[in-house]
């Protein structure tokens, strides 16, 4: 049987937690720029999902005797390529690729440099010394360029991409990380647990973590884009996703051969990416005003 | 001072070494690249010769070993292709990459202080939002992409820049205004918020009771205290620049060093990709080195650190 205090206690928690939910949304909803985000975010992870059902045509489907159609012709929106497959279709589906690569490397970027910033940051000594030199050493080489030469080696595939653009990627989580936890380790509150011998286990994971959880919200949310378009140059450049697959960086690619002939191939695939990276910028802003506006990448 | 200077010169080395032996067993790891190097037909014994000749059926350390002591003396080996100087194949491409980012980050500048300073001194105006907006939309374009429509824009439906190639000023504009647009909304961004943050400060505030010409506050008081952080910004950025102009020479077949290593990875060409890593990550610390150095130049804080 549970007690009245018990019951008032749970209601309250949860009427709070509710409270503040509707409050996100009014804040975002006062906010033009961080709402548009929040908007084309939504649409970008409807189209992933459910893109081969939303796009008109098989984005597989070659037709020869419909090739390189311009865009508004025989029902083709944004026309078909050099074999006949229709962008539009193709474009929808290859949201999923951005999407995945997006989210998945900011989560495992995001958690390995999060581990390494937190030990790095409290232990330091000589272990922080030589984490922070490997930072150091991955810092003084250009990301896009680290994340072409490992990809270069550890071949193509959405799962190596994935570990290319995140052995690029952690490095920045570390540093910010890192520095976080320095801060936050010579507050009064750890001080006083320490003092009272609080075990260092339950300092880090009921004191320190939940302090980063905006900081590494804010980071991850500003690196997604970054992802985006690394791994649509990437492809583009051939060390990425592979053709047939539709991805906006390979369409491109591939559409570089007909730029004499078809605008639109070079046209519209850019455009998608463009929309996607402003939308997770123009959030990821927004949340950095709203919850943090002294953070500093 | 003597002592920074010092101290961040050995880290420049230590750097450069690591990264260096980073991708040395990165590409020793993804396999023999003997069998490359001959026809598919080519037999066991043969390919089992050429591994001999080329060393690579040595032990990784003895490769590793070997690897260092040449690098130390610059010695990369030869284009397993061309059979030339790996590192001088790279230093001969280098004068084109310093062309393509220095002209960028000449336009970027160029266009990028006035805009961000006229921007915050006209702050929440039209102009203003104007700007601001651009450089949003300007830091979402992939580079990649905006120098394809520059292509399809300039060089096909107008036909007034050539697309592709090196060699003339001509040649140079559509790359150079590709790779600046990043750094022109990232400075004009920074710019703004630097000048706004100088703007509101008391000396400022003195000076506009005191009568001093809108010009002149401006220009004189405002404008010299910000460029302290652009400054150090520029100089952190450069390092963006050159990564980001291997892209953007690929998309104009712009004969430099990017091209140069991404067409060797393709290839497995490993000789000139570690020469290309060398020199790259050199020039990146160098010049974050100098950043640095600059940093501490203006502000005595950090050489006390």
């Amino acid at each position: 049987m549970t007690t009245k205090s018990e019951v008032n206690v749970v209601k309250g928690s949860t009427r709070r937690k509710s409270l503040r939910i509707t409050n996100f949304f009014k804040k975002l909803l006062g906010n033009w720029s961080g709402f548009v985000g929040f908007v084309i975010i939504f649409l970008l992870i409807i189209i992933s999902i459910f893109g081969k059902q939303i796009a008109p045509y098989d984005p597989m489907y070659t037709d020869f005797t419909k090739k390189l159609l311009p865009p508004l012709t025989e029902g083709h929106l944004l026309g078909t390529d050099q074999l006949g497959r229709d962008v539009l279709s193709r474009i929808i589906v290859g949201a999923r690729v951005s999407v995945i690569i997006g989210l998945v490397t900011v989560l495992v970027a995001g958690t390995f440099g999060t581990i390494v910033g937190i030990i790095s940051g409290y232990f330091r000594g000589w272990i922080d010394v030589v984490l922070m030199r490997i930072v150091d050493v991955q810092l003084s080489f250009p990301f896009i360029l680290l994340v072409l030469v490992v990809s270069a080696i550890t071949g193509t595939g959405l799962r190596n991409i994935i570990i290319s653009l995140a052995i690029g990627g952690w490095v920045i989580f570390a540093r910010v990380i890192r520095s976080e936890v320095l801060a936050i380790r010579e507050k009064e509150f750890i001080t006083a647990c320490v003092a009272t011998g609080v075990k260092r286990s339950h300092i880090l994971f009921k004191h320190i973590l939940p302090n980063l959880i905006t900081p590494i919200i804010i980071l991850g949310s500003l690196q997604i884009a970054t992802y985006i378009i690394a791994e649509a140059s990437i492809s583009f450049l051939g060390f990425g996703v592979q053709p047939p697959a539709p991805a906006w960086g390979n369409m491109l690619s591939e559409g570089k051969d007909y730029i004499f002939s078809s605008w639109w191939l070079i046209t519209f695939p850019g455009i998608a990416i463009l929309i996607t990276a402003l939308g997770v910028n123009l959030f990821g802003d927004w949340l950095r005003d709203t919850l943090d506006p002294e953070f500093v990448e | 001072m003597l002592d920074f200077v010092v101290k961040r010169s050995l880290q420049v080395i230590i750097v450069v070494f690591l990264a260096l032996t980073a991708v040395f067993f990165l590409i020793r790891l993804s396999g023999d690249p003997t069998a490359l190097f001959l026809p598919p037909d080519t037999s066991r014994e043969q390919i089992e010769e050429y591994r001999e000749i080329l060393g690579f059926n040595r032990p990784l350390y003895v490769q590793y070993g070997e690897f260092v002591g040449n690098a130390i003396q610059g010695d990369f080996g030869q284009s397993l292709r061309s059979g030339e100087s790996a590192l001088g194949l790279v230093l001969a491409r280098l004068p084109a990459t310093f062309q393509l980012a220095f002209s960028a980050l000449f336009i970027s500048l160029l266009i990028s202080i006035p805009l961000g300073v006229l921007a915050a001194y006209k702050r929440n105006s039209i102009f203003d939002r104007i700007a601001v907006a651009a450089t949003v939309v300007g830091q979402a374009i992939p580079s990649f992409w905006l120098g394809l429509l520059l292509i399809y824009t300039f060089a096909v439906s107008f036909s007034l820049l050539p697309s592709s190639g090196g060699g003339s000023i001509v040649h140079l504009i559509l790359p150079s205004v590709t790779l600046a647009t990043y750094s022109i909304a990232r400075f004009t961004r920074f710019t703004r918020s630097t000048m706004l943050d100088v703007l509101r400060k008391d000396y400022i505030r003195t000076a506009k009771a005191s009568g001093a010409p809108t010009g002149s506050l401006v220009l004189k008081y405002a404008l010299k205290n910000s460029l302290i952080p652009i400054i150090t910004l520029v100089a952190l950025d450069l390092g963006t620049l050159l990564g980001g102009a291997v892209v953007v020479e690929m998309v104009f077949a712009w004969p430099g060093v990017g091209r140069l290593l991404l067409q060797s990875l393709l290839n497995r060409d490993f000789p000139i990709v570690l020469a290309g890593v060398f020199i790259i990550a050199f020039i990146y610390s160098i010049v974050n080195f100098i950043a640095d150095i600059l940093y501490a130049y203006v502000n005595p804080q950090i050489r006390v650190k």
